[in-house]
């Protein structure tokens, strides 16, 4: 079988990569950046799931299908988040009514 | 060599088989039984509404009948139709392969199935439910006493069968084609189960949370739809009918693969524009995921949002008009013969070109806020629904029953089943739509008496319907004990399926078949294919 | 996509003898194989869509009442869930090790080793998390007709708590699930199961693991950090 074996190097850098930027969210969650709070704590949590996709699940050996499976699988999520927020973002526009 | 009906006796052979052929036996026969019994809660609701009183039932129970008939038809009829019988089937036949890549996993799709049908069947015979099918909060987590939570763990678990079946699909189209058989040689029965595969994995995961939530918010009070404490019931809409509304195309597109196959069947001519047709299946499944919102255009959706959904509904007319065309043209100079399957197809072209085309009303913001909740949506529904998706299911029963069952259907019975069924359906339908347009609501067991007329043509074309769809059930089971035995190639066309025994062994193919050119190649093809 | 479509060689002839784990419906290894890890990622596709619709209700009840969740928020105890996603992120460690030292065809014993630690970690997780249910049932914050709140916000804070149990219930039940898995694995790789020709199920159980790692990952800052300054 033709797997990719990876070093446990590897698997040790990436696992204190994660453990830095948890305690990094942490820190941060303290302090009042306003909006960009939430963009901060989200951001971070985005850079630790790419590094566990890429790395502890492979995907960085993977074929091209699993990427393409990967990426649908958030992309619809988007989808689902994009234009069901437009409702809700949209929402009191029209003067004088909820609507 | 024994075929794979003759290999293995008794109950047990069955009832633990990984062999797909033999499970798509099992899901016919599970689902043709819940075929019939939401048909037999539609044909109370047509008795009721045939006089203007509510003479034969409470609205309680007119309430129950539209619900159970809805959740029955939509969850355990309709989505696992054409995939899990013809498409479990026929899919690895088609593709050369001797087997879905999860046998096992297969199998269990089908317990789930049964499971979840156990659940909706207690829950309809301890009393019923009266949500409608659609579970709506409030009304669902609130203030319905019914079996809801029963009911919707029905629809739970068997949303985890689909989700199995399209999950072994895209598997196995991935990875288990035959040597030879590229892309662009997939029979188009393949392509359009690819893309209902795709909803299947990418929608049903939704509604199963959205109805669980449902159940959680009954049971144990977890309030995430409660406008009590700041929730939105519209929230529940958006999220039910992101599964619920590419969910229409669960059950419309495997019908459009049949009548890709049936139609280049029976004219005896490869398809006019093979790409257009494959890659139109794929982006009904993909726009179908970005129009939902047109179901709540009126519920208290923002009028910008309700914007952006009319102009994408508008999009999926596109690619399915595509569909309607190229078959026209594909028909268009052929040499066609009308044995029942092509005669379904037919039905299929023009009911589903007037379900298309109501669409677009529906999907025309001003249009709907008049015919919404009325029995023009109900109408147009039921054109894609029956007149789309069980006409294609017919088509595609007949075509390939010589091959599933060894035998040969009485050809005269089947093309006057098939004329019954188009007359039947239309006089049950048509009225509806001007019901509707005159103003008729959805879900009333009463009206008042200028319908009557139109109610009482439809209740009369709902009894001719029903004839018409016992009578396949009837010469599909004499065939069994007294029909001709099939050859290999009854039709003579063109295709996989046809170049083994009917019925098939169970390994399928005795040698891995190489494929060097499409299906249905009858004469050399003028296109410039892709990789023709 | 067209990548994948490569000509297959019927097994027997080209391969000799056929691997014991090979199923009848496959011609090789490989496609059993890139066959299975497939399927967990379609199904893994489709636990993101699952996941996904409470995110939804999460993301529409945040924008809607941001203060609210922000004071609901601060009842969650920051120390323990940290804690928490340190054991998790430490027990991907170990599923990766354990995959790896399938892939390499070390002892059984290695294999089972880093399993065991996987499970001990993920055990450790639930201990925690129960801790903190009982903290909310004993501070009457579980949602329902006992919801009691003292705060400028109880309306949005029993919201906040009935997402709170939906999103990380469900995780826990997955982890439950990641669990069972485990233990079956284990014995699988005890009975020497699995070596450098066939890993296959070790791998994608690892996968499982890591999905629902990275779930915790984003529920972490969604529910203890935002607001918390």
């Amino acid at each position: 079988m033709s797997g990719h074996v990876a070093p446990k190097s590897l698997y040790c850098t990436v696992f204190v990569t994660l453990m830095v930027f948890t305690g990094l969210t942490v820190w941060v969650a303290f302090y009042d950046l306003g909006l960009y709070s939430n963009i901060v704590a989200l951001g971070i949590a985005c850079i630790k799931a790419t590094l566990v996709i890429l790395f502890f699940m492979h995907v960085r050996w993977s074929t091209r299908l699993t990427w393409v499976v990967v990426m649908s699988g958030f992309f619809w999520l988007l989808i689902l988040f994009g234009l069901g927020m437009s409702d809700y973002l949209s929402r009191g526009w029209v003067q004088g009514t909820l609507r | 060599m024994p075929n794979y009906l003759t290999n293995g006796h008794g109950l047990a052979s069955w009832l633990l088989t990984k062999d797909h052929k033999r499970i798509a036996l099992l899901y016919l026969a599970s689902i043709t039984a819940f075929f019939f019994l939401g048909g037999m809660f539609a044909f109370l609701i047509r008795l009721e509404l045939l006089t203007p009183a509510g003479d034969v039932m409470t609205s309680e129970s007119y309430n129950k009948m539209f619900t159970m008939h809805g959740v029955v038809m939509v969850f355990f009829f309709l989505i696992p139709s054409i995939p899990a019988v013809l498409g479990n089937f026929f899919i690895p036949i088609m593709i050369g392969a001797k087997d879905l890549a999860f046998p096992r996993i297969n199998l269990l799709s089908w317990y789930v199935y049964v499971l979840g049908g156990l659940f909706t069947l207690v829950a309809a015979l301890g009393g019923g439910v009266d949500t409608g099918w659609t579970f709506y909060t409030p009304y669902s987590t609130a203030a319905s006493n019914t079996h809801v939570i029963t009911a919707g763990l029905g629809v739970f678990i068997t949303g985890f069968s689909s989700i199995l079946t399209g999950l072994n699909f895209i598997v196995t189209i991935h990875r288990m084609r035959a040597p030879g058989m590229t892309w662009f040689r997939l029979p188009l029965f393949v392509w359009s189960h690819y893309a209902t595969s795709l909803i299947m994995i990418l929608g049903t995961p939704v509604i199963a949370i959205t109805v669980l939530l449902v159940a959680v918010e009954r049971g144990l009070h977890l309030g995430i739809f409660d406008p009590a404490l700041g929730g939105d019931p519209i929230l529940f809409q958006h999220l039910f009918w992101f599964y619920s509304h590419p969910a229409v195309y669960i059950m419309i597109l495997p019908a459009m693969g049949v009548i890709s196959e049936v139609v280049q069947a029976f004219s005896r001519k490869n398809v006019f524009g093979y790409s257009f047709v494959a890659f139109s299946s794929l982006a009904i499944a993909i726009i179908g995921f970005l129009v939902w919102g047109h179901h709540i255009f009126v519920a208290g959706q923002s009028v910008y949002a309700g914007l952006i959904f009319s102009i994408l509904s508008f999009l999926v007319a596109i690619p399915s008009a595509v569909k309607v065309f190229n078959w026209t043209a594909t028909i268009y100079k052929g040499s066609v013969s009308f044995d029942a399957p092509m005669l379904y197809a037919f039905g299929f072209l023009g009911l589903f070109t007037i379900g298309g085309l109501t669409g677009l009303f529906l999907a025309t913001v001003g249009l709907d806020v008049h015919v919404h909740d009325t029995y023009f949506i109900i109408a147009h529904f039921h054109y894609i629904m029956v007149g789309g998706a069980i006409m294609g299911y017919l088509a595609g029963l007949h075509y390939w029953w010589p091959k599933i069952s060894g035998k040969m259907y009485p050809e005269g019975w089947a093309r006057f089943a098939a004329l019954i069924v188009f007359v039947g359906f239309n006089l049950t339908f048509f009225p509806q739509f001007v019901l509707g347009y005159l103003g008729m609501p959805r879900r009333y067991h009463v009206y008042p008496p200028e319908f009557q007329v139109l109610n009482v043509l439809s209740t009369a074309g709902a009894t001719v319907l029903a004839v018409g769809y016992l009578l396949p059930m009837v010469y599909f089971t004499w065939s069994i004990f007294a029909g001709e035995k099939a050859p290999m190639n009854p039709w003579g066309v063109k295709g996989l399926e046809w170049e083994i025994p009917s019925p098939p062994p169970t390994e399928n193919f005795v040698v891995s078949p190489i494929v060097t050119h499409r299906t249905h190649q009858y004469a050399p093809s003028k296109e410039v294919g892709i990789g023709g | 996509m067209a990548a994948d479509g490569h000509a297959r060689v019927a097994a027997e002839g080209a391969h000799g003898v056929r691997h014991p784990r090979l199923q009848h419906h496959f011609d090789d290894m490989e496609q059993q194989a890139e066959a299975s890890t497939l399927g967990m990622w379609v199904f893994l596709v489709t636990e993101i869509m699952f996941f996904g619709g409470l995110f939804m209700a999460y993301l529409v009840y945040r924008t809607q009442m941001p203060d609210a969740f922000r004071e609901a928020s601060h009842h969650l105890d920051i120390t323990l869930g940290a804690t928490n996603t340190v054991i998790l992120i430490v027990s991907s460690l170990t599923m990766a090790l354990a995959v790896r030292s399938a892939q390499t065809g070390q002892p059984a014993k290695t294999q089972v080793g880093w399993l065991v630690a996987t499970m001990v970690f993920g055990a450790a997780f639930l201990g925690i998390k129960a801790i903190e249910y009982t903290e909310k049932f004993r501070d009457h914050i579980v949602p329902g007709p006992f919801f009691e709140w003292h705060g400028t916000y109880p309306r949005g804070a029993e919201m906040f708590y009935s997402l709170y149990f939906a999103m990380t219930g469900l995780h826990a039940l997955h982890m439950v699930v990641g669990l069972g898995i485990m233990t079956v694995m284990a014995s699988l790789a005890w009975r020497g199961r699995f070596d450098d020709t066939y890993y296959t199920p070790i791998e994608v159980s690892g996968l499982y693991w890591h999905f629902v790692d990275i779930v915790w990952i984003f529920l972490f800052p969604l529910l203890y950090l935002i607001g918390r300054h």
